[in-house]
């Protein structure tokens, strides 16, 4: 590159890194410049090795080759701490907090050797109380981060970042269990960072985020360098097209419902479920009912950490619910209650889930992905004979779903940790989807999946409930949510809304529901 | 029994619960910090044998104590050169150090069996020790005895109040976000691990130089496997682990004392007594996973490999 003029305002310029894995060459020869107050986006496939490339900036994985310039100086990052060192800081795909120390605790060592004690001091308290309700992203400080959902781990994460003033902010996939509402104030939080002068490295799959909120992008396929853009100038077709290699498919699946507003008879019904928070922290759930009906999918909207983990375990089977009968199975053969059942009971009755964290709950990192698909499906696809592993059936399943849902990873073998995060979302999903239950519970089911594969996924949960499944999906995604969704409730504070059909709802309506609110017409309930 | 009766049996707890509490709290520290250090046993006998020699050559049991401290620092250094820098397994590791430390002792303690001293010296704290029952039963103690009360709850101010105590908790919880954090996860463990081992070699110390003036082959007869069941009947906890050793050493008093006041308990019984009882409060604590969540630390006994 002829125009390599090291003028002043070049933050941090990377050339040619370089960087394999066993099996697989994650970034190759690539070239990155950002800029003091700017926005750059980093986009790509899933798999495509945006991950990676944040990484070896943040000294957690070293690269092969290349070099990087910080301000203009050669630098080596060996280790995070260097990173940090020089003002990095960064918002991790995969969360990188303490499970079991509170939220003020992570908060604390955080910012340790930035000016700050690392200790949780009531003048930290003040300052966090500031600049979450400023951000518009609420943490309860005193709770254990293991008791709290995703998306609230994403608040810390994001709030313990803010609170260093980083000089270079590296966020990947910030926003992908939050809000709408909660990524409007973020961004307008990003803006001010960015005109006081911090550059930030921001990667997300969500295209319109980028075109509002990024002045330039990197374009990466396959771990190669493809593109530099302007998001503002170019549309999401183009810049996908870019990720892609070709014109993108139509991506926008029209879901209007119309073939399905005959509803089948209920399959799942909660009824009158409460649970106490107990000492557990958690939010209690008070009286929800609901019927989820053969043949359709049923939304539930709410902002993290409203009862959507504690109803995820209750359906599971990881809590167990007194009495049995709140919550029940209907089959042909008649009423089943299952609230006592553990989850592989449940499974072998038909309802599977797909709970929302899924590295360490979903999988486990450290297996390979047939003994990970071995894990739920062992029953229902009779992976196992007589307490004997069939290990060919198990590699031809895992096969199955990642020939399908287009898993990118070695093969079979490759253990779930070294897939990239939105692969690995796609072989959770698909493990279940696969099994043909009937019933899915499933949360986030796109959290972290490019568009191409969000589509994949969503197309995959219209067919099985069209093929007579009846369908929970809990997301934060509302656009989501109104797309693919029959029917949409909300919950709030453990208490369920009224359930509307979703053509009757859009994203400010949701909204209001999501706050606790109630719509006026309430002729629209179902 | 009388008055007088019970206030000894209270001093001969005390005697018994110190040991305990000094290598359970070392332990504690080294297990909060993710390494399981199994080798509690063997770092006791290497205080005990080293404290006594130099008592055995220098007459000054303060001598004694620091060269107790020091065994254990070298015991539990050659763990920490294993385990953290070669990587090797902890279990393993710790495992080999108390056959190791057994028979090491063994065999440099030959030329002091039989070898009598009169042991650490009894510092009665003025105006205090004059009061009434308490004065005898917590003031007219020796320097170790008073050491123990205080590190207990030092050790606890450490860990929950200040940020180093954070970072070590941290370290335990998850090495992977530490390091993220830019802490030196290997760092953070050699020292607890270190200060697991002077904690042991005290307490080994205190053995030889206290409980019973001289030098026995294997004198410590499983209280390093106590302490390690200690800690984890506490949960974590210091507070509880203070409560424990006590629990734990009356348990091996009332074991002695018991036939002499007539009660037929099978000794083997009594002795079995603090294992059954950490199984029992495993049993009672996994009905809670909140608690363990909350105190257990989550990286135990997992190698740490700093990415490449
Ligand atoms: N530790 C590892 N071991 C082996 N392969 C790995 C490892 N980490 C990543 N990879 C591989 O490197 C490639 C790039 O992964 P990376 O996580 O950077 O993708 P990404 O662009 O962040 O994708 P996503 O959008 O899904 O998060 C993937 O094919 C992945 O399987
Ligand atoms: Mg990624």
């Amino acid at each position: 590159m002829s125009q390599q003029v090291s003028d002043s305002g070049v933050l941090l310029n990377l050339q040619g890194i370089s960087k394999s894995f066993p099996g697989c060459l994650a970034n190759d020869n690539i070239d990155l410049q950002i800029r003091e107050g700017q926005i750059h986006a980093l986009l790509g496939q899933n798999g495509a090795g945006k991950s990676t490339l944040v990484k070896i900036i943040y000294g957690i994985l070293q690269a092969d080759a290349g070099t990087l310039h910080w301000r203009g100086e050669e630098v080596r990052i060996d280790n995070p701490g260097v990173a940090r060192a020089r003002g990095i800081a960064m918002v991790f795909q995969h969360f990188s907090l303490f499970e079991s120390l509170s939220v003020i605790e992570n908060i604390a060592i955080g910012l340790r050797g930035s000016g700050s004690s690392g200790k949780p001091t009531a003048q930290l308290r003040n300052r966090i109380h500031d600049v979450s309700s400023r951000y518009g992203l609420p943490l309860e400080l005193d709770r254990p981060v293991y008791t709290l959902s995703v998306g609230e781990k994403q608040r810390i994460e994001i709030v313990r970042c803010l609170l260093q003033s980083p000089k270079l902010l590296v966020m990947d996939e910030p926003t992908s269990v939050l809000t709408p509402q909660e990524v409007a104030t973020l961004f307008e939080t990003l803006r001010k960072l960015a005109a006081e002068g911090t550059a930030i490295l921001y990667i997300s799959h969500k295209l319109d985020e980028i075109r509002a909120l990024c002045s330039r992008a990197t374009i990466l396929r396959n771990g190669r360098k493809v593109a530099v853009a302007d998001p503002a100038t170019e549309s999401s077709e183009s810049l996908a097209a870019m990720m892609i290699g070709e014109t993108a498919t139509v991506l926008s699946h029209d879901n209007s419902n119309s073939g399905s507003t005959d509803k089948g008879r209920p399959r799942l019904s909660v009824n009158n479920l409460s649970l106490s928070d107990g000492d557990s922290q958690g939010v209690a759930l008070q009286d929800v009912s609901f019927d989820v009906h053969a043949g359709e999918i049923l939304g539930i909207a709410g902002v993290a950490g409203n009862g959507q983990d504690e109803l995820m375990l209750a359906l599971s089977g990881e809590t167990r619910i007194t009495p049995a009968a709140a919550i029940t199975l209907h089959h042909e053969s008649g009423l089943q209650a299952i609230a006592q059942s553990s989850p592989q009971e449940r499974r072998t009755m038909g309802l599977c889930v797909v709970p929302e964290e899924r590295l360490g709950h979903a999988a486990v990192p450290d297996m390979p992905l047939y003994e990970n698909a071995l894990l739920t499906a062992f029953k229902r696809m009779s992976l196992s004979r007589a307490g004997w592993i069939s290990k060919a059936a198990s590699h031809e399943f895992a096969r199955q779903i990642i020939e399908k849902y287009q898993v990118v990873c070695r093969d079979s073998d490759a253990t779930a940790a070294s897939l990239s995060g939105g692969n690995l979302q796609k072989f959770v999903v698909g493990r279940e989807i696969e099994q043909h239950p009937d019933v899915l519970v499933i949360a986030q089911p796109t959290w972290g999946v490019d568009a191409g594969a969000a589509t994949t996924i969503r197309r995959a949960l219209l067919t099985l409930a069209q093929a007579g499944a009846a369908v929970l999906v809990i997301s934060q995604d509302l656009d989501e949510l109104l797309q693919i969704s029959d029917r949409v409730v909300a919950i709030c504070g453990g208490r369920m809304s009224a359930t509307y059909p979703a053509a009757s709802l859009d994203a400010s309506t949701i909204g209001i529901l999501m706050g606790g609110g109630e719509l006026p017409s309430s002729g629209l309930t179902t | 029994m009388n008055a007088e009766m019970l206030l000894l049996t209270a001093l001969t707890i005390i005697t018994a619960a110190t040991p305990l509490v000094y290598a359970a709290i070392g332990e504690l520290v080294v297990e909060k910090s993710g390494v399981l250090n199994l080798g509690v046993e063997g770092m006791m006998l290497g205080g005990a044998v080293s404290s006594f020699a130099l008592l055995h050559l220098t007459g000054n049991a303060y001598f004694g104590i620091l060269g107790g401290a020091f065994a254990g620092i070298f015991l539990a250094g050659i763990f920490a050169v294993l385990t953290l820098g070669l990587q090797a397994s902890q279990v393993a590791t710790g495992l080999a150090l108390t056959i190791f430390g057994t028979g090491l002792t063994a065999l440099l303690g030959k030329s002091l069996v039989g070898v009598g001293h009169s042991g650490l010296q009894k510092l009665p704290i003025p105006f205090l020790s004059d009061l009434p029952v308490l004065g005898r039963l917590l003031f007219q103690q020796d320097v170790l005895v008073y050491g123990s009360f205080l590190i207990v709850p030092l050790v606890a101010w450490f860990l929950y109040r200040t940020s180093a105590g954070l970072t070590l908790r941290s370290v335990g919880d998850s090495h992977d976000a530490a390091h993220a954090l830019g802490i030196n996860v290997l760092r953070w463990r050699l020292l607890a691990t270190l200060f697991g081992g002077a904690c042991a070699g005290v307490a080994g110390a205190y053995l030889s130089l206290a409980y019973t003036p001289m030098w026995v082959e294997n004198m410590t007869a499983g209280r390093g496997w106590i302490a390690l069941a200690l800690v984890v009947f506490a949960t974590w906890r210091p507070g509880r682990m203070m409560f424990g050793a006590y629990l734990f050493g009356a348990i091996s008093i009332l074991q002695l004392h018991g036939q002499a006041w007539g009660i037929r308990v099978p000794s083997q019984l009594m002795s079995m007594l603090p294992y059954l009882a950490t199984i029992m409060v495993l049993v009672v604590i996994s009905r809670d996973r909140g608690k363990i969540r909350k105190h257990a630390p989550q990286s135990i006994g997992k190698s740490f490999y700093p990415t490449t």
